[in-house]
């Protein structure tokens, strides 16, 4: 994949300048600018209504863009429907998973595959997907309303690769999760980076998220506040104080 | 139900299954015609009620959008037939150039209910739509003045029936030694329009836009991060569902002669909907079998209360209109306790109400 260098000359394949999204009449997010470049893990932390999914919701059309704009591989994107974005790649697993609940976790799959035609692709898309996911196989013929809260996480994850996507964002997988699920959602997120999808990856488990990425951004009542590579954020201090739980 | 017709897995017992379905259906008439004329009638009725519910199937069933204006879209077919082969302008166009437009008429219909309704959803839809089929049914009530277009509440009259060339279907004819009432003929074109629909109604199921309903219904934030522009699924589903309405209605009008804006009011909006969820909503052949059963049943307690009746009791002591609403009621109330997914529930809605949790 060559990827279409911005004028910049670095290699983004999305980045908000001066974005800002209302929510519900409250002006959550204040004008950021933030890029992911391709191939990229990328996470943005913050505490709970910083504006990170407003942000996010921001970026696949599903909340009215106030201001800035979007770009995601060459082009603008700002306002486009979530609908479009996915057929040109972006793909987004949505807050509390979303899966179809009274489908079976087949269905759910080629659910997650509806903008392509290609059968056979499907086919081995979804066998892609079992591979990854093991535990899903073995509950192929289930409805996702009976699966666990990082079973269902995993299937959104499983579904949204379906699209066969350039970038995916993910808004807090860890949400409501057992540590251990926790642990192994986040393995998941390494793997689909590892297979060359480049993430946007929203969290409140700050550590959890640093330590995956490559780099990361912190959000603070709707504006980045710092930003830099996974590893300095994991040491700056600020970032240990109110993120890390750090006490000393 | 289901395996009785699989023809991929079980060829020769569906076959015969289907045979046998067929055969009864053309020999129905005739049977129901011994009995009286009249039952050709209602039986034609009930195939119309049968379009209404597959139609507003599409609307409540696949896409999960709750209409209770749906007859509103009947009565628009209705009267794009009466008003374009009556004399009451003085116009006659024949059926198959009047039986499409009804269906585009109904479709924009469908699309000018759907657009502004788009964000709502259960409730507010409801009521939303509740208003658009009353308003449908007051402009067809009013619009005799200060231009009589649809002759008010006294309806119009004189309807043409089903014609091609000198062949009329409301006329008795002799063909092949056989006596066709005007009725039977009916039927048999009915039966056949009935056929078609069923099998648009499968394909759509199965396809794309299936699919693509069935994930609004579920979750609309994921169908539209699945790719699915989810505006437009909706409003194709008020369209789809709407000209199967507006087919139904000039079908109506054809075998009636006469329409006036009472045969349109919220009560058969309601029957409808209820033919829909006794049978189960989502499943085709749950729903015709709420549509039939629904059509049928009351006709036949029209014919036998009274006599029961006096036969026990030597005088008749609830009248059959009575006794139909009770009966209805009370259906009604054991379904939704014992099959609250309908007598042949869909695979998916039946699974929704199974599983735990997440509804």
């Amino acid at each position: 994949m060559t990827g279409v260098t911005d004028m910049a000359g670095n290699d983004a394949l999305l980045s908000l300048s001066k974005l800002q999204v209302a929510y519900g009449g409250i002006h959550a997010v204040k004008g950021i600018d933030l890029e992911v470049r391709r191939g990229e893990l990328v996470c943005l932390i913050g505490a709970n209504g910083a504006g990170k999914t407003t942000t996010l919701k921001g970026i696949c059309g599903l909340l009215p863009v106030k201001a800035g704009s979007i770009h995601y591989a060459g082009s603008d994107v700002t306002g486009k429907p979530a609908f479009r974005l996915v057929r040109s790649g972006l793909a987004m697993v949505p807050e509390g998973r979303g899966v179809f609940g009274a489908l079976t976790i087949e269905e759910n799959l080629v659910m997650g595959a509806y903008i392509r035609n290609d059968a056979d692709g499907i086919k081995a898309d979804i066998a892609r997907v079992y591979h990854l996911f093991p535990r899903l196989k073995e509950r192929r013929r289930q409805t996702a309303g009976t699966l666990s809260g990082g079973e269902q996480q995993m299937l959104a994850m499983g579904r949204a690769m379906m699209s066969r996507p350039k970038l995916l964002l993910l808004d807090e997988p860890s949400m409501g999760l057992a540590p251990l699920m926790v642990q192994k959602v986040f393995e998941t997120i390494l793997t689909i980076s590892a297979e060359g999808v480049t993430i946007l990856l929203i969290e409140q488990n700050a550590r959890l998220a640093l330590e995956v990425s490559r780099r990361g951004y912190v959000m603070e009542s709707g504006e980045i506040t710092l930003e830099g590579e996974a590893s300095s954020l994991l040491d700056d201090p600020k970032v240990r104080a109110a993120y890390l739980g750090d006490t000393d | 139900m289901h395996n009785l017709f699989d023809t991929r897995q079980h060829p020769r017992i569906a076959w015969t299954a289907l045979a046998l379905v067929a055969v009864t259906l053309v020999v129905l008439p005739w049977a129901l015609a011994s009995v009286g004329t009249a039952w050709v009638r209602i039986t034609n009725l009930a195939i119309l009620y049968v379009f209404l519910a597959l139609g507003l199937n599409i609307v409540v069933g696949f896409a999960g959008l709750l209409d209770l204006g749906y007859i509103a879209f009947y009565a628009v077919g209705a009267y794009v037939y009466a008003l374009l082969a009556s004399p009451h302008f003085n116009i006659h166009l024949p059926f198959w150039v009047i039986l499409p437009i009804g269906a585009a008429v109904a479709c924009l219909f469908g699309v000018l209910l759907g657009a502004p309704t788009l964000k709502l959803r259960g409730d507010y839809l409801a009521i939303v739509t509740l208003g658009f089929g009353e308003i449908i049914r007051i402009f067809l009530n009013n619009l005799s003045q200060p231009v009589n277009i649809t002759n008010g509440p006294q309806g119009i009259y004189l309807i043409d029936p089903f014609r091609i060339g000198s062949f009329n279907f409301a006329a008795g004819q002799t063909i092949l030694g056989l006596d066709f009432s005007g009725p039977i003929k009916y039927y048999y074109f009915f039966l056949v329009m009935l056929v078609a629909i069923i099998v648009i109604n499968i394909r759509l199921q199965d396809s794309r836009i299936g699919r693509a309903w069935e994930a609004v219904r579920e979750d609309e934030v994921a169908a539209r991060a699945m790719g699915i522009d989810t505006r437009n699924i909706k409003l194709l589903a008020f369209a789809m569902g709407a000209s199967f309405g507006g087919i139904a209605g000039g079908m109506f009008s054809a075998i009636q002669g006469f329409i006036s804006p009472e045969s349109f009011v919220l009560v058969e909006s309601i029957m409808v909907l209820s033919m829909v969820v006794l049978g189960g909503m989502g499943n085709i052949w749950g729903v015709i079998l709420g549509a039939v059963l629904l059509s049928f049943v009351p006709e036949v307690l029209r014919y036998t209360v009274t006599p029961v009746q006096a036969a026990l009791f030597g005088r008749t002591l609830l009248d059959p209109e009575v006794i139909r609403m009770l009966l209805f009621g009370l259906a009604l109330v054991l379904m939704m306790l014992f099959r609250p997914a309908g007598i042949l529930p869909s695979a998916v809605r039946k699974r929704e109400l199974e599983t735990p949790g997440k509804a």
